[in-house]
């Protein structure tokens, strides 16, 4: 029991975190609350689906075009229609749900609403204390990790990771001092969107897929980011493990917990709103809070 | 005498000197003759459920569009009431006019939950924590299947009435008394309450309305209230006018429908929601003749919504109203675009050259 919990909250766990790190990057850059974000997730699955199975393609094409087209959407989105309305936050969140649902609905519209899976990319299982573990679980969780990774050293080490750090601490001194906010903000779009489509690509063959799969993730990604903390993107990290672990557990010892997961992440949100207003790690907006 | 005199000269400086309020009137009229000249079955469920869902996206507007608490999960109101008005009909045997009430305790009780993260956040966070309250709430439904019927819902519920004309009419008096109490409490130039500034002030900036003395929590704690209160009694009507109560009255779209609709006809004003849902909704009912309409019904509302918010974020009846009424600069009265001058203080509405400013 303890093993299987273990090993399914760090395999969901690594998932979320790279969902929830895409998700605050763009929030924290381009302050946009990107309620699409999952459903570029959701496009990048049935991609994969679309061109590996049904027209049985190789799969590293189905990969990398469903990692490149939805970030090719989401910059677009970005550029046309989310860069008009940014001042206004509520229209934002409005505009990308709508988005959200189009997207479901023309999913919808081309495969239909039945329950899909993709064969797993490496075969076979190991046991570990009388837990069996698809190879694909440990491939997920090892891509994930490295992601998480590469986007830290990025973040942190070159000047473009120096860069969409000063624009999300304050945007009008990184104006001043010479960095070109639009662009920047269209750069961490793309990453974002990008970490969205390898979640969905390593995770596909592990879950089922419908065009209703963004709506959990979502659900989850809120949370951890408003847990950790809203403009921290270790906190995001965290945030992320700590639901998946809880999320897990509920699942497995609670009979029908199935149904009641975001039931979990609703009320570790709440706990942590009323203790600890601006999250675990983050920092006080003084206009944003009350 | 008097009091006739008295209600005449209210009725034509009040009501007919104000074009958005004469329009409103002939709505009304409308609808209450129109189902009596053309009493068919399926124009009247249309307008019916069109009233409903009216009073729901107008129950939404108030809390979002006035109050400023943004609430994307405004169906945790409707389905709340509507499950608890089908488990008090079906399975305690209560009749409609008591269970209806009832239910709508449950959507008050609803309002103060949701209240409760109102009270730590406000903008797109409350927004972010209010999307997830119908999820959980349809996920209990799923949990506890032999109590709500699970993906199955609750079927068998008593009529309200026993033809739907007269279900017609009275949820058309209960819709409109509603519209009627939302918009007084909304209104700013009421001399009766003083909530609509109130609540504009909550909105525009609670700090400094915190700051000029006004008790902002309580207020909140009210318009979730009145809010939740009015989706609710949206909710009960519609489980006993459809009958049938399912997990779909909790979907996310459903909450989306009433931010559709009210963003459409235009957010800040009860009418706009009203107008939207009695545009929007025949026009989605009409795609349905269509063969691939029942499928692309959802994804047009999401174009529809997507245009509305990039073209015209105002709303359509704003757009309207600029078109066809003149507010007087100098004593703040309503007139229509055709008078040359005021009607209460004679001044003169347009200047004289307007090329120069």
């Amino acid at each position: 029991m303890v093993a299987i919990i273990i090993i399914n909250g760090l395999v969901s766990g690594g998932v979320y975190a790279l969902l929830a790190l895409g998700f605050a990057l763009v929030f924290g850059v381009a302050r946009i609350m990107n309620m699409a974000h999952t459903a570029f997730y959701a496009v990048a699955a049935f991609i994969v689906y679309g061109i590996s199975v049904m027209l049985g393609v190789h799969y590293l094409v189905g990969v990398i075009l469903g990692i490149i087209v939805p970030v090719i959407m989401g910059a677009a989105f970005y550029r046309f229609a989310l860069d008009r309305v940014k001042q206004h936050e509520l229209a934002v969140v409005i505009l990308s749900l709508a988005l959200a649902v189009l997207f479901q609905e023309v999913l919808l519209v081309i495969f239909g609403s039945e329950f899909r899976g993709i064969p797993p990319f490496v075969t076979g299982f190991m046991q570990i204390s009388g837990v069996r573990i698809a190879y694909q679980q440990l491939f997920a969780l090892g891509i994930s990790i490295v992601c998480l990774a590469l986007v830290w050293l990025l973040l942190l080490k070159t000047k473009l990771g120096i860069s969409i750090r000063a624009i999300s601490q304050d945007k009008e001194i990184a104006n001043l001092a010479g960095i070109n906010v639009t662009k920047f903000s269209m750069i961490t779009v793309a990453i974002s969107i990008a970490l969205a489509g390898i979640t969905a690509v390593v995770i596909a063959p592990i879950q089922t897929i419908t065009p209703h799969m963004w709506i959990p993730p979502m659900i989850t990604v809120l949370a951890a980011v408003i847990i950790g903390g809203v403009g921290s993107f270790g906190g995001a990290i965290i945030g992320a493990f700590v639901l998946s672990f809880s999320e897990v557990a509920f699942t497995t010892l609670v009979p029908m917990g199935g149904w009641l997961k975001g039931t979990v992440s609703l009320v570790a949100m709440v706990i942590v709103l009323l203790l600890k207003p601006e999250g675990l790690f983050g920092t006080v907006f003084e206009e944003e809070r009350l | 005498m008097r009091y006739i005199r008295w209600f005449y000269w209210k009725f034509r400086s009040d009501i007919v000197a104000i074009p958005w309020r004469l329009i409103s009137l002939f709505f009304v009229i409308l609808l209450i003759v129109l189902p009596s000249i053309f009493p068919h079955p399926y124009l009247i469920r249309t307008l019916t459920l069109a009233l409903l869902y009216s009073l729901f996206a107008a129950s939404w507007d108030f809390l979002a569009g006035f109050t400023g608490q943004l609430n994307l999960g405004h169906a945790f109101f409707f389905g709340a009431s509507a499950y608890a008005s089908a488990l008090l009909n079906v399975n305690y045997n209560l009749p409609p006019w008591a269970a209806v009430p009832l239910s709508t305790v449950v959507s008050v009780a609803a309002g103060l939950i949701l209240c409760m993260p109102a009270f730590r956040l406000r903008g797109i966070y409350l927004a972010l924590v209010t999307l997830v309250f119908p999820f959980i709430l349809s996920g209990f439904v799923h949990v506890f299947d032999n109590f709500t019927g699970g993906e199955l819902g609750i079927s068998g519920l008593a009529r309200l009435t026993s033809k739907p004309m007269f279900d017609y009419y009275i949820i058309l008096a209960v819709t409109v008394v509603s519209l009627l109490i939302m918009w007084k409490f909304t209104d700013t130039r009421s001399k009766l309450l003083r909530t609509g500034v109130l609540l504009h002030a909550i909105r525009e900036d609670e700090i400094t309305a915190r700051a000029t003395g006004i008790f902002t929590t309580r207020y909140k704690i009210m318009a979730f209230c009145i809010s939740g209160f009015f989706g609710g009694l949206a909710g009960g009507l519609y489980a006993h006018f459809i009958r049938i109560v399912g997990p779909s009255v909790l979907e996310l779209f459903f909450s989306f429908n009433a931010l559709l609709w009210t963003v459409f006809g235009g957010i800040t004003t009860i009418y706009g929601a009203v107008a939207g849902v009695f545009i929007l909704y025949p026009v989605t009912e009409l795609l349905r003749i269509h063969p691939m309409g029942e499928e692309m019904r959802f994804m047009i509302q999401a174009i529809i919504m997507i245009l509305v918010l990039l073209f015209m974020p105002q709303g359509l009846t704003r757009w309207i109203r600029d078109h066809i009424e003149n507010e007087c600069p100098r004593c703040k009265l309503i007139n229509f675009v055709t008078r040359k001058v005021c009607r209460g203080c004679r001044a003169p509405l347009y200047l004289e050259n307007r090329s120069r400013s």
